[in-house]
């Protein structure tokens, strides 16, 4: 590849478009997983869907590719908006931005700097617990068909009791909602991939997608707030 | 005086480049609603010079939308509040008696402002210069011009992009302050006729070198650009740019 | 003095092919070393500058504009004429040829025009080559269209937009060749003076606009392609920038001006709205193709349009007078501007002009919307389409065909074109004068070139449509290439030239004090003032009809006009910076000059010919009246020091190719 791969703004372009759709990707198969709690059975096969997540060594490898496109979407994104401040030197007095463009695509950094605290608070909660320290439900294992699995499940119980937990996962899903609807379609167009014979079908599935899959995750802590989920 | 309309104006003043600047209020009665808003500016400045002041320095030419040299963010918005026109096409009917009217110079850092609202866009100018053209001599000793047959909605695409006006309407309206969507203008222009295509890739790449030494900011795809486009550039082009680009990465050669 | 025109000698196809054979080269080696300033970067002057750093040659360009890309070029609309036979409709060089000829009221250089109408296919080829996207048919191959005075289609349009098509084609070739350092290009840098060396050109006076500094630049040549002079009417299609000033210095230092009161009256320009009018705005002759002019035929439906009771659309069919298909029934509303711009006057003098202050016509397109609309419905199929379903097919072919005419007729008049018909009044639109050239395009002085709307050569008394575009590009690109050369062949030991001489300081003194002139004065009136009082003297009394009594009062007028305005101008600033008021002031002061030249040769051209209308001189139907035994001469007017006493010099024509007969369109 040539060397004006790593320097341009196009390909900042690139960058931002690939490890978005990655994390894409990534939202997907996470939210198929966790969905496993909507089958309301205790929690088993959702424990069990976890237990796979966390001993499958492909899987686990993925994690590590997936800190890294995390990290590269955050650095890359800085960049362009740090880059773009300083292509406007001076503010104007009046910019009437809503008449031409929507708030939300200009509120990339900061949607994503909501998604980003949302995600500490988020990873705190559960990954840190699963794979570095301990859970904290009373039943740590359970054991289906003799097999022990994490109860994941309890943990997620646990941490959903408390509402201001709740609320900030619930915020973090209308962030990541927002953050979608301009980033799916943006992806696309990035790559150079908006034609206008597929222009109409890239936004519906990209609106469905941001609307969909938000919705599903927040629908987690409040089902299991209010007890829906037991 | 014809008209019956009173406004108040807020206008950046600055005396050159390297002096700060300010807004600066004015009030101004007797203006026309068939008047264009250069010449409602026309108006103020007959009266800044009768009363001893330094007129308003603005870039104008051809006063009906095609050169491309008026270049007024008019309350908020680049070439004011209507859509698919010019600063010259803007009509003072599309404002109210009474009215506070911002008007601010192009804010970029590839476009310094040179007096009051004339900015310089020299930028514009030097991508063009870095592979804006198709290398081929003058002497029109070419080939016939029906030579080559061009699918009419190549043409016709093509034709859509050649239209930009290279007002800077873009990169003054993006809230990133890029300049794609000129740039691609140019590059979809050539990409799409067949003269174009010995350079392609070539010109892509140095037009987007010069694009970013220039300072413009880079595209998040916000898509303000194309709707305060007083020619209705589509955004088509920067996707078709943003292609363009990469395959000429991949695949240098030809 | 005595002109030259240096035609070259043989038969007509043969002058340009003979002349290119014999004019002198200046080897590679040698062109390196030599410099040329080219003024301007319209058409002719962003292609000529290309060209000739293309050769080999030292070039620097200078524009007032921003950038190159503005050049009022921009705004060509309609089309650009070449002899390509495409359509099979029985063109040929020579039919472009006699057509320019014939349009151009017999006023113009047989060689000339012939050299144009030959070199005006590689126009096309070079254009196309470059990239410049002109509309094409369904199997993908260039399309043409109709133009006024022409019985073919010969013109290639890129939708309305043809001249900037054009001109960034032209300044794409500019900046590959300022890419590669071949060009400088001075942005924001006015000409204001010519700087004349032991008789030759050898550089230009030119101010930075930015800073104010005044700047010496040297040459072995210098190019004027600076444009024409409409805005010395203050009203024009002509962009508020444009002026004569480049061109003016020039004649000041000697070169000749030629028929300065040619100047076309562009038929169809949306009418005057207000005193406040800045400018007017073309609407292309294209739409002549499919738009009909009319006025209503009684008088008591034009009072009752004007009291708004009446809707033209309403109007019926017999009571409305298309009066140049009645006329001119041979070529109805595609007859030459200029004729259709008096027949305009003429039936608004009458009183039957449509608009508030009566000096406005309908151009209506319903006729052209509904043959469309059938066409359409044909294509499609619909056997039993109704009025109102043609009308919607029709619209639609319409306005693909002129939709952003339509959009900028809207913007301005706030009326809906496609449904109500436009309303237009003739506006002043180019000048056929200019410097004077002989074949080489070069100017009575040694060294100065002058190409496109600049010089005065190739359209004699009247340019017909797409012709403007046509000359200009092959000025620039296939013509003073060629003959530049013959001049520089003996420049080859001249060496570089050096700008402290006692001529370049002068001239910048000159210029300086002229500057300095103006902050000197109290001053009581914006330049404006005066320049829209010039405007109107010359509009009313040098426009589009002209008479002894009314002439002799406008050169009175203007004298008045330039003692006030020296007296009273006020410019505000300084020398220093940025200062468009100090610029104005300097473009105005010569279009004084001039249009009291234009008055003197309108006084002195006693017959009616293209764009120069004499009341005295017309037939019983009005007809313009030529006086070919008298004033068959290119009048060429040199300056003597005084503007109101210039020194006439004639360059008689000779037709030995046409014969000469009463232009008729009926």
């Amino acid at each position: 590849m040539a060397k004006g791969l790593f320097g341009s703004s196009l390909v900042k372009k690139y960058w931002m478009a690939l490890t978005g759709l990655f994390l894409i990707t990534f939202l997907l198969v996470h939210c198929a997983v966790n969905a496993a709690i909507f089958v309301n059975d205790g929690g088993e096969t959702f424990n069990k869907f976890a237990h796979f997540m966390g001993t499958n060594l492909l899987i686990r490898s993925m994690e590590i590719v997936l800190f890294v496109g995390l990290l590269a979407h955050i650095v890359d994104g800085l960049m362009l908006y740090f880059q773009n401040r300083k292509a406007r030197p001076t503010a104007y007095a009046k910019q009437n931005n809503n008449s031409s463009s929507t708030w939300y695509s200009r509120s990339m950094a900061l949607l994503g700097t909501l998604i980003l605290f949302f995600l500490i608070v988020h990873l705190g909660n559960f990954w840190v617990k699963t794979r570095i320290t301990e859970l904290s439900v009373i039943d740590q294992h359970l054991y289906y068909d003799g097999e022990k699995y994490e109860n994941l499940f309890g943990e997620m119980q646990l941490v959903f009791k408390e509402l201001w937990v709740v609320i900030v996962y619930v915020l973090g899903c209308i962030s990541l909602f927002w953050h979608l609807l301009h980033g799916f379609k943006s992806a696309f167009q990035s790559l150079g991939l908006n034609h206008s014979k597929y222009k109409g079908t890239i936004a519906i599935i990209g609106d469905a997608f941001s609307v969909i899959i938000p919705a599903i995750f927040a629908a987690m802590p409040i089902a299991m707030y209010l007890e829906w989920i037991a | 005086m014809e008209g019956n309309m009173n406004l108040k104006l807020k206008i950046w003043r600055q005396k050159s480049t390297s002096d700060k600047g300010a807004m600066k209020d004015y009030q101004l009665g007797g203006v026309s609603p068939d008047m264009s808003f250069l010449e409602m500016i026309d108006v103020l400045n007959d009266k800044l010079i009768r009363e001893g002041d330094d007129p308003v320095t603005f870039d104008h030419d051809c006063r009906e939308g095609i050169c491309g040299m008026c270049s007024m963010f008019i309350n908020g918005e680049a070439h004011g509040p209507n859509r698919g026109v010019t600063t010259c096409q803007l009509h003072m009917r599309s404002f109210k008696d009474g009215d506070t009217i911002y008007v601010e110079p192009w804010r970029s850092a590839g476009f310094p402002v040179i007096k009051d609202l004339m900015v310089d866009r020299g930028a514009f100018d030097r991508i063009q210069q870095a592979g804006g053209f198709i290398s081929v001599n003058t002497s029109g000793r070419t080939m016939d011009a029906n030579a080559i047959p061009v699918p009419k909605e190549d043409a016709d695409k093509a034709f859509s992009a050649a239209t930009c006006i290279g007002c800077g309407a873009c990169a003054a309206s993006c809230p990133n302050g890029s300049a794609m969507l000129f740039v691609s203008a140019k590059v979809s222009q050539f990409a799409l006729l067949p003269q174009g295509q010995p350079e392609r890739k070539e010109r892509v790449l140095n037009m987007v070198k010069q694009m970013d030494e220039e300072g413009f900011g880079n595209c998040s795809n916000i898509g303000a650009c194309e709707v305060q486009c007083p020619k209705n550039i589509s955004l088509e082009n920067i996707a078709r740019m943003n292609r363009e680009y990469l395959m000429a990465n991949i695949k240098p050669e030809n | 003095m005595k002109l030259e025109s240096r035609i070259p000698e043989g038969s007509l196809e043969q002058k340009w092919t003979k002349y290119k054979n014999t004019a002198r080269l200046v080897n590679p080696s040698n062109k390196r070393n030599i410099d040329i300033i080219v003024v301007g970067t319209g058409l002719a002057g962003s292609s000529a500058a290309a060209s000739l750093a293309e050769m080999g040659y030292r070039v620097k360009t200078f524009c007032f504009q921003d950038s190159p890309r503005r050049a009022h070029s921009i705004a060509a609309q309609g089309g650009i004429n070449a002899a390509k036979n495409y359509m099979n409709d029985g063109d040929s060089t020579y039919r472009l040829f006699y057509d320019t000829i014939k349009g151009g009221d017999y006023r113009a250089r047989e060689a000339n025009v012939h050299r144009l109408a030959e070199v005006s296919a590689n126009i096309i080829d070079q254009c196309v080559a470059q990239g410049v996207p002109f509309a094409r048919d369904y199997g993908g191959l260039l399309d043409n269209r109709s133009f006024g005075g022409t019985q073919v289609s010969r013109t290639f349009y890129a939708a309305g937009q043809t001249g900037q098509q054009l001109l960034l084609g032209a300044y794409s070739a500019l900046s590959r060749q300022i890419g590669k350092g071949t060009v400088q290009m001075l942005n924001r840098h006015e000409m204001l003076d010519l700087v004349v060396v032991n008789g030759k050109a050898r550089g230009i006076i030119a101010r930075n606009m930015i800073t104010g500094a005044l700047e010496r630049h040297s040459a072995h040549a210098v190019v004027l392609c600076t444009g024409g002079y409409g805005n010395v009417f203050y009203l024009s299609t002509n962009a508020m920038g444009s002026n004569v000033t480049a061109a003016w210095k020039a004649h000041k230092k000697g070169a000749a001006f030629a028929n300065p009161c040619y100047t076309q009256i562009h038929p169809t320009c949306i009418p005057v709205s207000g005193d406040h009018q800045s400018k007017l705005t073309l609407m292309s002759e294209s739409l002549r193709n499919d738009g009909r002019i009319w006025v209503p035929k009684k008088k008591e439906d034009v009072e009752a349009i004007r009291a708004k009771k009446l809707k033209p659309q309403d109007i019926k069919e017999e009571d409305r007078d298309y009066y140049l298909e009645r006329r001119y029934p041979a070529f109805g509303n595609l007859v030459p501007r200029d004729i259709a711009s008096r027949a305009a006057k003429e039936r608004c003098d009458e009183g039957y002009g449509v608009n508030a202050t009566g000096e406005a016509v309908y151009l209506d397109f319903s006729s052209a919307i509904v043959r469309y609309g059938k066409a359409q419905a044909n294509v499609k199929g619909l056997a039993n389409a109704t009025h109102e379903q043609l009308v919607e097919l029709g619209t639609e072919v319409v306005k693909e065909k002129y939709g952003n005419l339509f959009q900028m007729y809207e913007q301005i008049v706030a009326e809906n074109p496609y449904k109500t018909p436009m309303m237009i009044y003739p506006a002043v639109h180019y000048t056929m004068g200019g410097l004077w050239v002989d074949y080489e395009l070069k100017t009575t002085v040694e060294g100065c070139y002058a190409c496109g709307e600049a010089n005065f050569s190739d359209h004699g008394a009247n340019r017909l449509g797409a012709s403007a575009l046509m000359q200009g590009l092959a000025d620039g690109y296939f013509v003073l290439p060629y003959t530049i050369g013959n001049y520089l062949a003996d420049e080859i030991r001249t060496g570089n030239i050096s700008t402290d001489t006692p001529e370049f300081v002068e001239a910048e003194n000159n210029v300086r004090q002229q500057l300095e002139s103006y902050f000197k004065t109290s001053g009581k009136n914006p330049v404006d003032y005066y320049h829209r009082r010039l405007g109107k003297i010359m509009w009313e009394k040098c426009g589009m009809a002209r008479d002894e009594e009314g002439l002799k009062w406008a050169i009175a007028e203007i004298k008045k006009l330039r003692e006030e305005f020296f007296a009273e101008v006020r410019v505000p600033g300084s020398m220093q910076g940025m200062n468009p008021e100090l610029e104005k002031a300097m473009r105005v002061a010569d279009f004084i000059d001039l249009g009291e030249l234009m008055c003197l040769d309108a006084l002195d051209r006693n017959e009616s010919c293209g764009g120069h209308f004499r009341v005295e001189f017309q037939d019983a139907d009005g007809e313009a009246l030529r006086k070919d035994d008298e004033y068959n001469y290119v009048a060429a007017w040199q300056w003597t020091g005084d503007a109101s006493k210039p020194n006439l010099v004639k360059e008689p024509l000779i037709y030995e190719n046409i014969k000469v007969q009463a232009r008729s369109y009926k």
